[in-house]
């Protein structure tokens, strides 16, 4: 005690000059006039959309990624005040002065910005020194595309950034002494990151994966360690599993709780989510079921939607015309009245349930609720006609039955218009139908067949609207038998003309229903992964092979008056310096490893261990991050091949120490290498210069300047007429 | 120099039994060298003991340096007392017993009922109809390579069949046709998938209890039998895979014996077996990468053997490459070299191929073709893209759907052979031919295509091609032929100067279009549903010279030309075989599921979750549906998660330093099947092509396999848990189970392979009524 009164009270801080002076010119070359061009760049375009619809807490789905991305964007806009009110239409239109450019695009710059002294880090975590680690981040910081994708309001190099956060902190907790507990710290901090990084593109996926591999080959080598004891290696494995597996699950599952909170406004997406879904958005569905009787009874007038996992929401429908007498193909029809299913909200899609037994279509006080397994008719609200189906062959699909609204021609062929009610998510046998919960088949009595939305759009003359059959149980699968009531009202005019009246006039009252979390993130992941847009070539996209070559280019923006422009273009050189470093790798790694295996031990088992860490991570990491997307089939973007190069840009000078040190044993080789690599750096710098105009997009160059620019054919860059 | 002694040890406690099933043997010494050993068993035999005192004594190293063998990876373990309840029952050779018994049961179950249904099922429509293809040498196109087809074809002319039956479509009656002998061709193959599934699983565990239970399970699943009981390629590509993989467990076992003619034996039956399978059907590309996965890893391991020299290794290596390689891919090529010999008729397939192919087939146009030599204005030509397999230039009366493009009529590549593919010649400004003998096209001219059927001209402008959105939009424009300048395209023959005529069938020629410089392009790929799902046709505006922008005139009708007899180059084998494959892999994947078909999605297979209709809808029909034993595909399925719950755990054991018995054969045996399942089923997750319930098959055989190394395996540990007489009744009662429990459910779903008649699943009074365990079967 009395020792610890004489200390002096002494602040040592080490301050690695190299380090903050990268940092500082990444800041530099990503923040400075940020807030040019004052135009929509690019994919701006699409992220802008959702920035605003937060802004406006309006509800959105979005296939291409999780929320947090957005998310980060729109905090950006939040803190720079935008208030959601930009109309984003066009690449290249202007910003207005109440739009604060620079916050829209500071956090996303931000994140490129520190991925420099970031990758610095990663190299010294890897065991290589400070000279390899100012290499990397020099090749990082000069590379023109990923400067270009930070400066904008783009996801890339938010990725990028948790990323290589991931793995430089998991790399921090493995080479922490064992001992300290405060490395855990660490390693939550990359499971954290890794979480992130998936809940901003799934692409951070595959770089998780690579983490989870390498983790458990550490945790492998940890268990069979046979000087630690069972209990400590628990112990371990536990907390292991809990950083890396169980925190990111639950981060994760929070990105969509912070997203769903904080969008509760119904917007373009609704139709899109079940009507259960979209019930719990104010405004929307919500306004109209509001209020809506739960119990479906006798004499209700009622919507029935499809419950079909099809993408476009339809509801049963009928209309004033009937099927021809005769198809295109030959085929005769009974000629009654269509039904089919339509896509729009009309007040054609309103039916009346009607009991068999009783002519009222108005509902008894106290109401008669329908039940699992009653028979009913289904009355169409506008035609009267009851809805009905026999055997006569359908439409399109002449497997089935067709459906028809029910019309007497007199031709012996008699009314068939009763339907089971078939509740196939019931808790009970007794069952009430309810309101927007409950999911019906609607069984025909007479043939046992299942009300159907086929899937199949009719031609001409039934409106290009959607075929509805009925189809028997034991061929039928799944969501296309089931429909649900939307809106739903009590009937309560007995006579045509005023149900019409009733129909026509929107339904109101007041009562709230609710879906737990759990079931809408379930049901928007599921969507958000089922989406499928439509598969189309952009003018700039590109395959994955062409990616190492940089085969394409893709033009972000170009003044609207004058030649000045931004491309996507990375360095040339260092582009080239990355495969060949790949390349090298590979190659010294298959010698080493023949020779090995032969019993020819050049490395000593440390350097071999650090040689073999770094491929795991940098080849590997470019692996994960380039192989699946050969096997994709969605359109590609050169920006996709962004977080496999940071991984080659880690790989390159490494491997240059690494053959420095091991490789070359005479001083005059070693000078050499010197010298080539110090004339390569010479060439990234040059070539960053060169390619500034179209990075930054100032200063404006002549059409023959832009031309010498053009170093491949494929490029293309845009030249402006005068 | 090396002396390759090889040590006989009982590792079984059994010795008759050890002596009868393995020769050569080379025993694991784990067991008694390490300290703990986790087993109750305590009924080692003392001349076990005495037998391994020697070797105790000696280390681990030094012994497999006598013998000659690499120290770390050929460990064979113990096996435990596997066979032990089959050996007491049948006493000295149990071997012949039980093999004769899965040899039995299986034949009879393939070959019961073979003829019936008496009519066309499922896909014997395509597969009878190509095997009378070869009958009648007539040439047809087909996404899977000829061997399997050539099978069928030769089983069918053997048997007396004469390629006389159309099958046109399922249903329909064979009547007096020797369709037998096909179907039984096919159920003999099939039936020896349990013997080498048997025989495989023997050679991996050595325990005759888990070959059993494989041979079981597979004998008794209806959906093996259904599949193996008509004319399909699948039995034939199922018997090349596991003939396969037996010769290369049997190959694997006779590493210790390089050289020998056993070994070269083995190597060369893998390799024919492999051509065999791939000569089938491309999914028997799975089975080429298990057996290369499983070669390289055996010269891996023969690399790091140090007392191998590098010669020997290289010699290993070469020899592979001669057995796994050069003659596999030899046999594959004669089995195209026969496939284009006995077809030598002009047939359906004819317009998938380049006009030089056509040139050799008989019966067809440009067979000893006759046709005006030279290109001249006023002629009706059809325009085939130089690309491998593309297309006719074709267009129709469609237009292009809102929103893609201009509204104007459709222009695309067309396979087939059609009259919509014939296009007018015309100077750019006249219409009329004139009277006397035409003039001839010359490089450089500016001509007018006018589609003869609808008389539009060929025409581009500057709107987005439909899906290369790189390139402009060809459409068909303007009435009667006359349009606008846009339908003016320059002509072009490679390599030509101005002047050159125009060479029918020969001459290679661009079109380029006037008013924006691009050049008619056919980009392969295939158009959405409102094309036809015909391939797309833009005009490119990069002009280099492609096989894509080069077309030639392939038919030139001219009526005041004389017709000259031409030669085409005929085309070199070479050619062909690279032609049929382009073909062959992009019909494989223009096989894209239509919207609203049910479509068989991979996660559905191992569950059993939905099967194939093979015959029969109604009540009233002869119903047969290709559905695998529940109780055997279930059993299977979570077999597959035991199998990964003991592997994880077996591996944390021993890497704590623990030792476990059988954990060798679960690892490797297992791991290889294993390995073969995720080769069979993961890559269809991959695959945009239209995928079906029977496409889980070969994948099912390597999880059934797993299966009976799993199963034998837990049972065995029931020792780890409890003292030797309850373990052993545990694992006798185990067994019986199992047996009851498969031989039970297929006395329940037999109908499903043998042919079920009256009411459905659903109703009363069905032979199957209450086995409808999944709301999605369909029976």
């Amino acid at each position: 005690m009395s020792a610890m009164l004489q200390l002096p009270l002494v602040v040592t801080a080490q301050v690695d000059l190299v380090l903050v002076l990268v940092s500082l010119l990444a800041l530099w070359t990503r923040l400075s006039r940020l807030s040019y061009p004052n135009a929509v760049v690019f994919d701006e375009v699409y992220y802008g959309q959702f920035v605003s619809l937060y802004m406006k807490r309006v509800f959105f789905i979005d296939d291409s990624g999780p929320p947090l991305g957005h998310m980060i964007l729109a905090l950006g806009a939040y803190l720079g005040g935008f208030d959601g009110n930009f109309v984003w239409n066009r690449i290249g239109a202007e910003y207005p002065s109440s739009v604060s450019v620079w916050s829209l695009r500071v956090l996303p710059a931000l994140c490129g910005a520190l991925c420099v002294p970031l990758v610095y880090l990663l190299t010294l975590e890897l065991r290589f020194s400070h000279l390899s680690a100012l290499g990397a981040a020099v090749l990082l910081l000069l590379e023109n595309s990923l400067i270009v994708q930070s400066r904008f309001m783009l996801l890339e190099s938010v990725l990028i950034f948790l990323v290589l956060l991931a793995f430089f902190s998991y790399l921090r907790f493995h080479n922490a002494p064992t001992s300290s507990w405060f490395r855990y710290v660490w390693l939550l901090l990359s499971g954290v990151s890794c979480a992130a990084a998936i809940g901003v593109k799934y692409m951070g996926l595959f770089s998780y994966l690579l983490l989870l591999g390498v983790a458990f080959l550490h945790t492998w080598n940890l268990v069979g360690d046979q000087s630690v004891s069972h209990l400590n290696v628990c112990v371990q494995c536990v907390c292991r599993v809990v950083c890396l597996l169980v925190v990111p699950v639950l981060l994760y599952v929070f990105w969509f709780y912070l997203h769903l909170s904080l969008l509760n406004r119904s917007g373009p997406h609704d139709q899109l989510m079940s009507s259960a879904f979209q019930a719990s958005l104010q405004g929307g569905l919500s306004r109209i079921t509001q209020g809506q009787p739960l119990e479906v009874a006798y004499g209700s007038q009622v919507t029935l939607r499809s419950s079909a996992s099809q993408l476009i929401p339809c509801w049963l429908h009928s209309h004033k015309a009937n099927y021809p007498v005769r198809y295109e193909n030959g085929r005769g029809s009974s000629h009654q009245q269509q039904v089919t299913c339509y896509p729009f909200k009309d007040v054609n899609n309103w039916w009346i349930i009607k009991h068999p037994g009783r002519q009222e279509l108005v509902v008894d006080t106290p109401p008669r609720p329908v039940r699992h397994g009653d028979v009913i008719q289904l009355v169409h609200g506008m035609t009267s006609r009851f809805l009905n189906s026999h055997d006569v062959a359908a439409p399109m699909s002449p497997h089935a039955q067709e459906v028809s609204g029910y019309v007497d021609f007199n031709v012996s062929m008699p009314a068939q218009n009763l339907w089971k009610v078939d509740i196939s998510n019931r808790e009970a046998e007794s069952e009430v139908w309810k309101t927007i919960l409950s999911e019906v088949r609607l069984v025909h009595v007479n043939t046992s067949a299942v009300l159907k939305l086929s899937g199949v759009s009719l031609p001409e003359w039934g409106f290009r609207q959607l075929e509805v059959v009925a189809e028997k149980l034991f061929k039928a699968h799944g969501s296309s038998l089931g429909w649900n009531v939307e809106e739903h009202r009590y009937g309560t005019s007995q006579e045509p003309k005023e149900r019409e009246a009733e129909l026509h006039s929107p339904t109101h009252i007041d009562v709230d229903r609710k879906i737990s979390f759990w079931a809408k993130f379930l049901e928007l992941q599921w969507k958000m992964l089922a989406v499928k847009q439509e598969e189309s070539e952009h003018k700039y996209s590109s395959a994955p092979l062409e990616w190492i070559t940089m085969e394409t280019n893709i033009a972000y923006w170009l003044h609207a008056t004058t030649n000045a422009q931004i491309h996507l273009i990375g360095n040339p050189v260092s582009w080239g310096v990355a495969n060949l470093s790949l390349l090298a790798y590979q190659l010294l790694a298959a010698v080493y490893m023949l020779r090995r295996r032969r019993g020819f031990k050049d490395l000593p088992d440390a350097v071999w261990d650090q040689f073999v860490c770094l491929g795991c991570v940098c080849v590997g990491g470019w692996v994960v991050n380039f192989v699946p997307f050969l096997l994709m089939e969605k359109t590609l973007f050169l920006y996709h091949y962004l977080p496999a190069l940071c991984y080659l840009y880690l790989l390159s000078p490494a491997l240059l120490e690494h053959t420095h040190t091991h490789l070359l044993s005479s001083v005059t080789h070693r000078c050499a290498l010197c010298v080539c690599v110090s004339a390569v750096l010479l060439s990234v710098f040059v070539s960053y210069r060169t390619f500034c105009p179209l990075t930054y997009g100032s200063p404006e160059l002549s059409a023959n300047q832009l031309r010498g620019l053009r170093w491949r054919d494929t490029w293309d860059i845009l030249y402006r007429r005068r | 120099g090396q002396l390759h002694i090889i040590i006989h040890i009982p590792a079984n406690h059994y010795l008759s039994y050890d002596l009868v099933v393995l020769p050569n043997y080379l025993p694991a010494l784990e067991g008694s060298l390490h300290s703990s050993i986790l087993r109750n068993r305590k009924n080692i035999p003392t001349s076990l003991k005495t037998s391994q005192a020697p070797f105790t004594s000696v280390s681990k190293d030094k012994i497999s340096q006598t013998a000659g063998h690499s120290s770390e990876d050929d460990n064979q373990s113990s096996n435990g007392s596997s066979a032990q309840l089959f050996t007491r029952r049948h006493g000295e050779s149990p071997v012949k017993v039980l093999l004769l018994l899965v040899v039995g049961l299986s034949f009879s179950t393939r070959l019961y009922k073979i003829t019936e249904p008496p009519h066309v099922c499922w896909d014997e429509t395509h597969f009878g109809k190509m095997g009378s293809y070869y009958i009648n040498r007539t040439f047809f196109f087909d996404v899977h390579p000829p061997l399997g087809k050539m099978l069928i074809g030769l089983a069918g002319y053997m048997t007396g069949y004469d390629g006389t039956f159309p099958f046109i479509k399922p249903g329909d009656k064979y009547e007096q046709q020797n369709y037998w002998g096909m179907r039984g061709f096919c159920a003999v193959l099939g039936s020896f998938l349990p013997i080498f599934a048997y025989l495989i699983v023997l050679e991996l565990s050595q325990s005759h209890t888990a070959a059993f239970i494989t041979a079981i399970l597979l004998i008794f699943d209806t959906g093996c039998i259904t599949i193996s009981q008509y004319i399909l390629l699948d039995p034939i590509l199922m018997f090349f895979i596991m003939a396969a993989v037996l010769s290369m467990v049997k190959f694997n076992q006779q590493r210790y014996r390089p050289f020998t003619a056993s070994w070269w034996f083995w190597l060369v039956l893998t390799g024919v077996n492999l051509a065999g399978a791939f000569g089938v059907k491309f999914v028997g590309l799975f089975v080429i990468l298990l057996v290369g996965l499983n070669t390289i890893w055996d010269l891996w391991r023969l690399l790091g053997d140090l007392s191998l020299s590098l010669v020997d290794v290289a010699k290993h290596f070469l020899a592979r490459v001669v057995g796994l390689i050069l003659l596999p891919l030899f046999l594959y090529v004669t089995v195209f070299a026969v496939h284009f010999v006995v077809l030598n008729k002009s047939g359906p397939g004819d317009g998938f191929f380049s006009s030089a192919f056509q040139s050799r087939l008989m019966g067809n146009n440009l067979y000893n073709a006759s046709m005006p030599e030279y290109l001249a204005y006023g002629s009706t030509i059809t325009v085939k893209n130089l690309r491998i397999a593309g297309g006719y230039l074709h267009s129709h009366w469609h237009l292009y759907p809102e929103g893609v493009g201009s509204r104007q009529q459709q222009v695309t590549a067309y396979s087939h052979k059609d009259y919509n593919n014939l296009w007018l010649v015309h100077r750019q400004d006249d219409n009329n031919s004139q009277s006397g003998s035409p003039d001839l096209v010359r490089h450089g001219d500016i001509i007018r295509l006018e589609h003869k059927e609808t008389t539009r001209n060929l025409h581009s402008h500057l709107h987005e091609a439909p899906l290369t959105k790189k390139h402009f939009q060809v459409t068909g424009y303007g009435i009667n032929g006359t349009g606008d300048t846009n339908d003016l395209w320059q002509l072009e023959v490679c390599g030509g100067r101005k002047g050159d005529l125009v060479k029918v069938l020969r001459s290679k020629v661009r079109f380029l279009h006037r008013a924006t410089g691009c050049v008619l392009y056919s980009s392969g790929k295939t158009l959405p549903k409102w094309g036809w799902e015909q391939v797309e046709v833009t005009c490119s505006p990069y002009l280099k010279e492609t096989p894509s922008s080069q077309w030639n005139i392939e038919d030139h009708i001219n009526p005041k030309l004389p017709n000259i007899s031409l030669s085409v180059l005929k085309p070199h084998f070479l050619e062909i075989l690279l032609e049929s494959h382009i073909v062959m892999i992009r019909g494989n994947s223009g096989l894209k599921p239509k919207d609203n078909e049910m479509n068989s999605k991979p996660w559905h297979w191992p569950i059993n979750y939905q099967g194939l209709r093979f015959s029969g809808v109604n009540e009233t029909e002869y119903r047969v549906y290709l559905l695998g034993n529940p109780v055997v595909w279930w059993l299977n399925l979570a077999s597959l998660g035991l199998y990964l719950i003991m592997v994880a755990v077996a591996s944390v054991t021993i890497q704590r330093g623990f030792s476990l018995e059988q954990s060798q054969v679960l690892m490797r045996g297992g791991g290889l099947l294993l390995l073969g399942w995720l080769l069979h089923y993961a890559p269809f997750y991959t695959m945009g092509r239209v995928l079906y319930y029977h496409h889980y098959f070969p994948a099912m055989l390597f999880s059934s396999m797993l299966t009976g190394i799993t199963v034998d395996i837990l049972l065995n540990s029931a020792d780890l848990i409890l003292q030797p007489p309850y373990s052993d009744w545990m694992q006798r009662v185990g067994q019986m189970v199992l047996l009851l429990s498969v031989l039970y459910s297929f006395y329940l779903f037999h109908p499903l392979s043998y042919g079920m008649t009256g009411p459905l699943a659903h109703e009363p009074g069905s032979a199957m009524a209450g086995l409808k365990w999944m709301d999605s079967w369909e029976f």
